[in-house]
Order: C-alpha cells, then structure tokens, then sequence
C-alpha cells in the first residue's frame, strides 16, 4: 500500500490527462450516418423527452476512465489480488488470519479515532479510544480484539468531509482499491497518510522489506474482507448498479 | 435386555414418525406472497454441519464464438462444483430464472446434496446473460428444447472435466422454477443420448406452461401503486432501498436473497410484494433481453448499427429493457425469432410446445421423474397445480404452502429433496 496510495493520489491529479490518454468515450459507435431504428424505440417506451431515469443524481462525468479502471480492476482482482487470497488463506492457519485480521482492524481504529474527533463525535471518540488502548495492550497489539464488546465503526475522512457538509464530487473508480468519489479518494490518501504511514514511519523502525511485506499482507487481509465478485452480478449493468449501490451506501455511512 | 432396549427404541421411532407425518406441514407463512418474498427463515432452514469445498471454474463451451465487446467478460461460461473425496453419484443443479451458480437457493441445494454424499455441479439458468452469450447455440433463450440441448452439451463438458478429478457412479439431475422445467426436458434429451442414463430426476416448482407463468410474472408489475407508468419512481424508490439493504448484507445477489433483505429491511404492504416479486423477475428479463439483443443484433432495443464498446453506457436502452416483459420479449424478439429459422410453425404452436403438457406422454411414464410443488404457487393459472398428481400421481409432492419455492430451504422439504435421490442409491422406500 505505500507503494500504491501514493499512485492513488497522482492518479487523482492526473484524472483529466488519463481521460484524454485513455481516449474513454462511454457511446456507442455508429456504423452509418442516422441511427437504424430498433423494434422498442427508447421515444416509444419511455415517451416524450427522453431523459435517463436512474442515477440522476450521481455525477460521473469521468466515466470513461471509470469504466476503464473498472475493467483494469476486474483483471487486477483475476490474476493477483485473489490468487494472492487463495494462497494467504491456504498457508495461513485460521486463527492466525483471524488474529492478523484483528492487527490490521486494530491499526484502522487510528484512522476511525482521528475522525471521530474531527467529527466532534464523543461517543465514537471514547468507543475507539476504548479499543485501541485496550487492544494494543491486553490484547497484543490487536492481535486479539479483547474489546469487542465495545461498539465499532468504521469513520475515514470522505466522511469527516461529508459530515461537514463537503459533497461526494464525481464518482470515481479508483484503480485497485475500486469505487471512490473525488472527495473519498482525497480522504482515502489522508487517511493513509495519517492513520497508517505516519504511525508507521514514527512507531516502528522497520526495514523497506518489512515495511513492503506489511503493505502486502494488509493489502491481501483487506481484499479477503471484501465480499464481491467482479462481473458476478448476472447484470449487464453491473458497473451503474455499482456505482449506485457505492453512492447509496456512502451517503448512509455519513449519516450513521 | 440390551436387545429389547433396542427394539423399544425402533418402535418408539416409528411411533413417532408416524406421529410426525400425521402433523400438519410446519412452514411458517400461509401467505403465497409473503412466502415467496421472505422465504424461510433462519431457525426453519435445514442445516448442515459440512465445509462444502466449491470450486469455480469456466469452461470454453464454442470455439468460434463471437462475443460482444460489451460483455467480454461473459466469453466463458462459469459454474461451480463440489466433490466427495471416494466415488460418488453425481447431482446437476439448474438454477431458475436469472438465477446463477452462486445464488442462495442453490447454493443451499448444494449444500444439502453435498452433505448427503453426493458430487454436486451447479449451472446457472439459460436466462443468464453469462449463458446466453457462452453456451447457448442460438444466444435466443427460453426455449424448452433448445435451453435443453444447450444444457446438456454443457453437462458433457463438465462431465468429461470431472471424471480426470474423480469417480462418479451414477447421475441426477434437478433444478426449481424455469430450472425444473429445463431439468424435464434435460431428461427428454437424454432419452435419446443416453449419455448420463439420469437414476432420478426431480423438477422443484415448475411451471406448466412458460407462455402462462411469464405473463402472470408480468402482471405483477401492475400492482405497482399508481400503475405500470409509475414505473419509474417506483424503481428508483426500491432502487434506493435496495442500496439500503446492501449496506447491511453480506453479499450481492439480485435473484434469491435481494427479495428477502428488501422485505426484512422494509416490512412493506402485502399488495407490494407482488409488485416487488414482479420487480425482480423484470430484473431477470431485462438482463436476459439485453444481453440476448447484444448476442444476435436483432434490433430488439439496440439499433443494429450501433456498436457498443466495452466502455459503452447503455443509457436509454438500459431504461428501454426495464419496461418491456417476457411477454414482449416472446411477441416481438423470439417468436419472429424461431420462426425465420423454420416457417412452418405459427405463434399458438410455440406457445404450445413451451409447456410440460407438451411431454405429458413421457412423464407419466417416466418412473424416474419426480415433482416437489406447492398448492399456492404464484407462477401457476389456478387449476395447473392438479396436472402433476394427474401425470405424475405418487410421483408429484404437493405442499399446502410456501408459494414460490418459499419452502424450498425448509427443513422438511430438503429432506424430502434428497431423499428423492438417496433412496435411489441406497434402495430404501422414499
């Protein structure tokens, strides 16, 4: 992951370039000069000034690029990221994934204090400080979640951001990491920042390949925390349904 | 002592199995509606205690295959199996409509079959955009003896993967819904092939006629408040929910358990659920259609002439297929269809041809068939349900309740779902 949030960033800044170099137009090609009618036209079905119903209130002026990465992302899902699961899972003994899982949960707790605070939520703030003195401690280094009784949710800054009243931007389909918006890709990278490389870089004192081999195995943990299959919806919408479920989902992570 | 101990203990078992059968039947929802929506719940659900070791996998069923640029992601046809570690009798599952090899229904049937020592492979419903666009010769679906060559071409090729891996003694094959229906006529191929020589067949939930349960599915939409033109807001609104009910599952599935998040997240009115039973069927269609148009380039919603890229937002004609039924789907885009490629048949005909009365003959003596229905099945005109203990007489399970395949994951009709075939195995009565 240092090696890819950094690229997330850039990918963020560099998002207008990419649209031009990637050369994303999302219509149609038409063979011809005028469009041949089909049986159902969309002005038979659909009436009088045909509009598009759904995701009227999604923006995604970059859905070129998004559907681009979607795809990038499907390949990258194929041939490395679940491979990668595969063989974690089976060399991994249960309790030990389980006890990593709690580790990584554990470090993400600093990300979910930080908001929490900017959110001036105290509930949140002394659940989560809760857990992390707690786990960190008794429960070696969250290799153990001893305070698992003590509520938890996940805050990042997309929604610190929401909370105060920043909308969500363009959707976005970040590359490995999936569906982000503007606003979430920006808190995705300051997230990373302060919740995980700054602790990282100041706590420990880790060699680059102990670093890299933590980047991976977080990486592998996250990704085997996901339950989603690319292309296994049986829609041929998959990526609007996506993108839909996505926005729902974060406007309501907002509010929680 | 011992002795009569174990006597006491074999009588007593059977007093109470006779106890038991004489009990009304258990399932929880009287409602066809309610049923059909929400299913079983959790505590009713047969449960096994196994570690069911799935393997995905795709097959290349053409080789020649031209495939849409659209849905590049759908050349190979994917599906899933599960096998015993000895030789084992092997059960095909077909999914229902729109239904895939990872959904909840059959996904628990795998479970069940797998736990009761069989070899399970699931395949998803000719209905998919998947099979439509890997493994169906004429990408045109729906139809009962095509879907069934289809299917059985693609048995073989599992077949003929599977037997490097194991040993398997004898075949079965089953499926609900549409997949029960495609399961009879599996049967009826190989009748002829004799290539699986199927022991049992069990079809769970079929319709008898695909023209009258595909438009009774249509119907349902009608009971969208306000009328079929409120489509729209109706959509966006169950749309929403939907987003809301994701947030809270563990997974995304869009035929099987969507229904019942929707309903356990909402609680809606009564008169809803049809409506909402019509709203997922309309999904089924509209990805079926869809992909269906994009295969052949009939011009059914996408202009022949436009080409869509892999990048390409459906836009308007995604809306476009939301609004049309199977029933228009069977009107304007199959029949004319069919009957290009043979001239003689006329529209009555093929509606005719699509129905299990079709086979009636062969069914009624065809002991190795076997039904699991239910008396208040939504997908069924009223009189259908008596055509199967009319052809199949002992044969047919009819059940008081569960509207459609609401029962299916109740305890007592898994039991009864295997037994059909494990009692072909090991000889006992059923």
């Amino acid at each position: 992951m240092t090696v890819l949030i950094p690229h997330v960033a850039l990918y963020i800044l560099l998002t207008p370039l990419l649209l031009l170099v990637a050369g994303c137009s999302t219509a149609p090609k038409l063979q011809g000069d005028t469009i041949e009618e089909a049986f159902f036209t969309p002005e038979q079905i659909l009436g009088g000034g045909v509009t598009e119903i759904e995701d009227e209130e999604i923006s995604d002026p970059f859905e070129g690029f998004n559907r681009t990465m979607y795809r990038f992302n499907y390949y990258f899902d194929k041939y490395v990221f679940l491979p990668a699961v595969i063989g974690y899972m089976k060399i991994t003994p249960d309790a030990a994934q389980d006890g990593i899982h709690n580790f990584f949960r554990n470090i993400q707790d600093i990300t979910t204090l930080f908001n929490s605070i900017l959110q001036l939520n105290p509930e949140k703030t002394l659940n989560t400080t809760t857990r992390l003195l707690v786990n960190t401690t008794i429960g070696l280094l969250g290799f153990i979640d001893i305070a698992n009784d003590v509520p938890r949710k996940d805050e990042d800054f997309g929604q610190t951001l929401g909370y105060w009243g920043v909308g969500s931007g363009p959707y976005l389909v970040l590359p490995v990491l999936g569906p982000s918006s503007v606003r979430d890709g920006i808190g995705q990278g300051v997230d990373w920042y302060v919740g995980y490389d700054q602790p990282k870089q100041r706590l420990t004192n880790m060699e680059a390949w102990q670093e890299t081999t933590l980047d991976i195995v977080r990486a592998i943990d996250l990704r085997a925390h996901v339950r989603f299959l690319y292309y296994e919806t049986n829609s041929p919408f998959e990526y609007e349904m996506v993108r839909m479920l996505w926005t729902t989902k974060r406007k309501l992570d907002i509010k929680r | 002592m011992i002795r009569s101990l174990g006597l006491l203990l074999i009588v007593c078992s059977w007093v109470a199995a006779a106890w038991a059968a004489t009990e009304s039947y258990g399932y929880p929802f009287d409602d066809p509606f309610v049923a059909t929506v929400v299913g079983t719940p959790e505590a009713d659900r047969a449960r096994f205690d196994v570690d069911v070791p799935t393997k995905r996998d795709s097959l290349t069923i053409f080789k020649d295959r031209k495939v849409p640029d659209f849905l590049f992601y759908e050349a190979k046809l994917r599906y899933s199996y599960a096998l015993q570690k000895k030789a084992a009798p092997l059960v095909f599952l077909i999914a229902g409509t729109g239904g895939s090899y990872t959904g909840g229904h059959i996904s628990a049937q795998a479970k069940a079959f797998y736990a009761a020592g069989f070899h399970v492979v699931s395949l998803s419903s000719p209905t998919v955009p998947n099979f439509i666009v890997a493994a169906s010769k004429t990408s045109v679906t729906g139809h009962a003896v095509h879907d069934a060559e289809d299917l059985y071409h693609v048995m073989e090729l599992i077949q003929t993967k599977l037997l490097k891996k194991t040993e398997i003694t004898d075949y079965f094959v089953t499926g609900y819904s549409l997949g029960g229906f495609n399961a009879a006529f599996v049967s009826l191929v190989d009748e002829q092939r004799k290539v699986f020589n199927f022991r049992r067949v069990l079809l769970i939930n079929p319709p008898v006629s695909l023209y009258n349960s595909m438009s009774l599915l249509d119907r349902m939409l009608e009971n969208i408040p306000g009328g079929v033109d409120n489509f729209d807001a109706y959509y966006n609104g169950i749309v929403s929910s939907f987003g809301k009910v994701y947030v809270r599952a563990k997974r995304l599935d869009l035929s099987d358990d969507f229904l019942y998040q929707v309903y356990s997240a909402l609680h809606p009115e009564n008169e809803q659920l049809a409506a909402l039973i019509g709203l997922t069927f309309r999904f089924s269609s509209a990805h079926m259609v869809f992909a269906s148009d994009l295969m052949t380039d009939y011009g059914y919603v996408k202009p022949k002439n436009l080409h869509f890229t892999r990048n390409t937002d459906p836009g308007v004609y995604r809306d476009v297929v939301f609004r049309l039924g199977f029933t228009d789907y069977f009107h304007d885009y199959f029949y004319p269809y069919y009957k290009n490629l043979d001239p003689e048949i006329d529209r009555h005909q093929i509606v005719e041809a699509m129905s299990l009365t079709r086979i009636e003959d062969y069914l009624r003596n065809a002991d190795n068939i076997y039904v699991m229905h239910n008396r208040n099945d939504l997908i069924l005109e009223p009189g259908e349900i008596d055509f199967f203990p009319r052809v199949f007489g002992k044969r047919a399970k009819i059940y008081p309740t569960g509207g459609h395949l609401g029962n299916m994951e109740y305890k007592e009709n898994v039991e009864y779902m295997v037994n059909v075939f494990k009692s072909a195995v090991t000889g006992r009565e059923l």
